[in-house]
């Protein structure tokens, strides 16, 4: 249904509105634009005096001069020029709505939440408007309605009715807002909504509703359900996503095993400034060991946060993509510290990116948990003959003092000021001469039998952590389908290609692609 | 005693043969859980690590009886289906461990569990433990992890974080502090077993003599944890600590809870609302033993430890 593409599925107000409109809202005549020359064709559909609204996730939009009331097409123009210079929250405003302005005689507000203490979807209505609803809703209880929904049944005619009775309205308004709630319950229901408010919902001097403005928040779990809205990025951030976001939510979209976050927070910054790319394992541990970095001083360049067990090949992409970042000073790994995962497949994933972009960045990780022992070993072992230093730390070593080993190495650390080089392609090439390949559930092993028959300790056999792979006539093959390979059965450990460069011939290969990464990267490198 | 989790109940494994379901089920028979059944739809007749293999939780039944326990590993857009089936089998408690399950179908499953009288914890949980006792879920990832982190003892654990749940009840149990049941209660913003639910269950047990709770920014848990105690509802103990302090608002890390929205789940109004009702709030993390000694005498851990 949608024509452009929806960023996230926190929504701006003029797209909530189409959603609305859809549901048969009454919403003001209307259109975008993203630069003064659209002016004048969205006048032809908004008319004379207009309401110039830029779109920003922001409460007090009036208050920081991103809502402007005019009178002729040239202060439209005027409001609309100023509004695309606007920094909201630290970010560009690229949009701007310019409406009809309504004639209004009275405000309510209608909201749809979701109740985490009664775990309900619940209607909130006010007969008094909305702006500080909670507040109002204490102030003036007769005024503001809160209803439970039985999910399972939807919200019923009586109820609705009864959540506009209960704040005093009565006769044909009651009619026509119990309408407006069944409305908005459909819309809540239909797209899955976090919370979906109509804040004001306006009666208008003909008589008649229109939402006049809105805040729709789509679940980011449900918005694989939802493809027509063409939501990019199912995530909750407080600005537009950044190309590198894109990327890594299309790593995350559609691979369920773990999980991986990937928030860019800082842009523009130069080597040598104290910018450190962050890998977090777990979200309340890794929000203590940002700070544990951010009370040394440092800045965080990016959150990620690679859990619930995620496989090594995820990890992998998430370390490659946040080296994609060329002038951060120094990579930090830091979650729980006691975690549930087994930590070796983070080590693999880690050793394999590190290898490949030749890290030249002090990192230091902390892979405290189930099998810390052997991911501490397959991380510093594998990594000695890297230009920069990489430490390892375990379950008893605070995040603090992994801050601490941070500071350390970047106060030692040689290459402080130019921007590190990035490798070219993201995912190098590999020529077997004798190649066996099987493909794995997001990607490809190859196998160099060339490089396997002359290799003595088959190492991949035995480091292989789902066992799929045997030795026949001197080489190393499946022991399974390739279509189970496939399907899951090879769980991508990457061992066959880790462990064989470190105790084997260096024969074996994972082979992961990252979409969009080759190209972030030329574009980075021609300053783009 | 502990809470919700023993030794004697018998669990089913929903997803037994995914690449999580049969790495968990090891963990859980080697720490001591009853595990009788397994089920993957398609599956059945199968059997993983000695687990017999269903196709539905209701056959799971007919063969072998009441089951009291359902921990479910299957992918996030298959758990509600999963969770009504265990729910409509009879089970009576549920431990949902995906991440990213919709916030819908939780309210579906919160509506039927409710009905049905049952409970669930999660989603996006570890699960929970009780020390020498049985493990429903993932915490400690392996047993021999599970049983070299965690001693038993008299204080309960709570929390929003899973890899904080670990690393308080490991920090514990080195300083010599003993552990009732600990309970990852899930990530998300809807949650079948908040924090609230879990203080009355604790202030119940008689095993447990103080509890340490780790809150974050976003929902209104722990503002319902301070309204509980100021009713003296749940009078023991408490030493918390709020994670989230640094976190932007409207921005997520991670935890689809941990967000604050509007003026509502703020670090500073949780703070103050617990310490108001005589909580022992932390200001570092790495505080929490020391708190707790302050409440309980600390063991001799040696005699303590459980053996392989």
């Amino acid at each position: 249904m949608f024509q452009q593409v929806l960023n996230l599925a926190r929504l701006h107000e003029y797209q909530g509105k189409q959603l609305l409109r859809e549901a048969g809202f009454a919403v003001p005549k209307g259109q975008v634009v993203h630069a003064v020359g659209e002016v004048d064709a969205a006048l032809t559909v908004s008319g004379l005096p207009a309401v110039v609204k830029a779109q920003a996730w922001t409460t007090s939009r009036a208050a920081q001069g991103a809502i402007a009331i005019v009178e002729t097409a040239g202060e439209v123009s005027a409001a609309v020029a100023r509004m695309l210079a606007l920094k909201i929250g630290g970010f560009d405003v690229t949009e701007v709505l310019i409406e009809e302005k309504l004639d209004i005689t009275r405000e309510f507000y209608a909201g749809i939440v979701v109740d985490d203490a009664n775990k309900t979807p619940i209607v909130i209505f006010s007969s008094i408007g909305g702006s500080g609803i909670e507040e109002l809703a204490r102030k003036y209880p007769r005024n503001v309605s809160k209803t439970p929904v039985d999910v399972r049944f939807g919200l019923r005619e009586y109820e609705a009715r009864e959540a506009v009775r209960r704040t005093g309205v009565t006769g044909s308004l009651q009619n026509e807002l119990t309408k407006a709630l069944l409305g908005l319950y459909r819309v809540a229901r239909q797209w899955e909504t976090r919370s979906a408010e109509i804040n004001p919902l306006v009666l208008r001097s003909d008589g008649k509703l229109a939402a006049c403005d809105c805040r729709i928040t789509v679940d980011d779990n449900a918005v694989f359900r939802h493809p027509e809205l063409k939501i990019e990025i199912a995530r909750e951030f407080g600005r537009p996503p950044t190309a590198l976001d894109k990327i890594a939510w299309n790593v995350e979209k559609d691979d369920y095993r773990g999980t991986f976050y990937f928030i860019e927070m800082a842009r523009g910054y130069k080597k040598g400034e104290g910018y450190i790319g962050f890998h977090g394992a777990g979200g309340g541990g890794s929000m203590m060991s940002m700070d544990a970095l951010v009370k040394r001083g440092y800045t965080i360049a990016n959150f990620t946060d690679t859990s619930g067990n995620p496989p090594a090949s995820k990890v992998y992409r998430a370390a490659k993509i946040i080296l994609s970042q060329p002038n951060i000073d120094g990579y930090f790994g830091s979650g729980s510290g006691v975690a549930s995962q087994e930590q070796f497949h983070s080590a693999r994933g880690l050793v394999k990116a590190f290898w490949e972009e030749n890290l030249s960045i002090p990192a230091v990780i902390r892979l405290g948990g189930n099998s810390e022992d052997k991911a501490i070993q397959i991380l510093t072992d594998y990594t000695k003959q890297l230009p920069a230093p990489v430490e390892g730390y375990k379950k008893d070593d605070t995040a603090d003092f992994c801050a601490q080993r941070m500071q350390k190495l970047l106060e030692t650390a040689r290459d402080r000021s130019a921007p590190r080089k990035m490798a070219m392609p993201v995912t190098p090439e590999f020529t077997a001469k004798d190649p066996y390949t099987f493909e794995t559930p997001t990607g490809k092993v190859v196998l160099d039998h060339a490089l396997c028959r002359e290799c003595k300790t088959k190492s991949c056999i035995h480091s292989c952590v789902p066992q799929i792979l045997k030795e026949q006539d001197g080489v190393v093959v499946l022991n399974i389908s390739r279509e189970d390979a496939k399907s899951g059965k090879c769980i991508e450990c990457l061992a066959c290609e880790v462990d064989c460069r470190v105790g084997g011939n260096a024969g074996g290969r994972v082979i992961l692609p990252i979409p969009g990464l080759d190209e972030y990267r030329a574009n980075i490198a021609t300053g783009d | 005693m502990s809470i919700l989790v023993d030794e004697t109940k018998k669990v089913i494994v929903q997803g037994v043969t995914g690449r999580e379901g049969m790495a968990r089920t090891q963990l859980m028979q080697r720490y001591g859980t009853r595990v009788v059944a397994g089920c993957t739809p398609g599956k059945g007749g199968q059997d993983v690590l000695g687990v017999p293999v269903y196709d539905t939780v209701m056959e799971a039944i007919a063969k072998l009886g009441p089951i009291d326990v359902s921990t479910i590993f299957v992918p996030a857009p298959l758990v509600k289906n999963a969770a009504l089936e265990a729910i409509a089998a009879g089970i009576k408690l549920l431990v949902i461990v995906p991440d990213r399950v919709p916030i819908y179908d939780v309210l579906e499953i919160a509506a039927a569990s409710r009905e049905a009288g049952a409970r669930f914890v999660g989603p996006n949980t570890l699960g929970l433990l009780s020390p020498g006792k049985a493990v429903f879920g993932m915490i400690g990832g392996s047993a021999a992890s599970a049983k070299d982190w965690f001693l038993p003892g008299r204080v309960g654990v709570t929390s929003r974080s899973g890899g904080i749940t670990s690393s308080i009840a490991y920090y514990l149990s080195r300083a010599g502090i003993g552990l009732s049941t600990i309970i990852h209660v899930g990530g998300d913003a809807i949650v079948g077993t908040d924090h609230p639910a879990i203080m009355e269950l604790f202030e119940e047990d008689t095993d447990t003599d103080c509890v340490v709770m780790f809150g974050e920014i976003g929902t209104s848990q722990e503002e319902r944890v301070a309204d509980l105690i100021e009713t003296g509802k749940f009078t023991k103990p408490l030493v918390a600590y709020i994670g989230g302090k640094g976190a932007q608002s409207g921005t997520r890390f991670s935890h689809a809870g941990a967000i604050i929205e509007g003026n509502r789940g703020t670090h500073d109004g949780k703070v103050k609302r617990l310490r108001e009702v005589g909580a022992t709030v932390v200001d570092d993390f790495g505080d929490i033993p020391d708190a707790v000694k302050s409440i309980i005498r600390p063991m001799d851990t040696a005699k303590i430890r459980i053996t392989e």
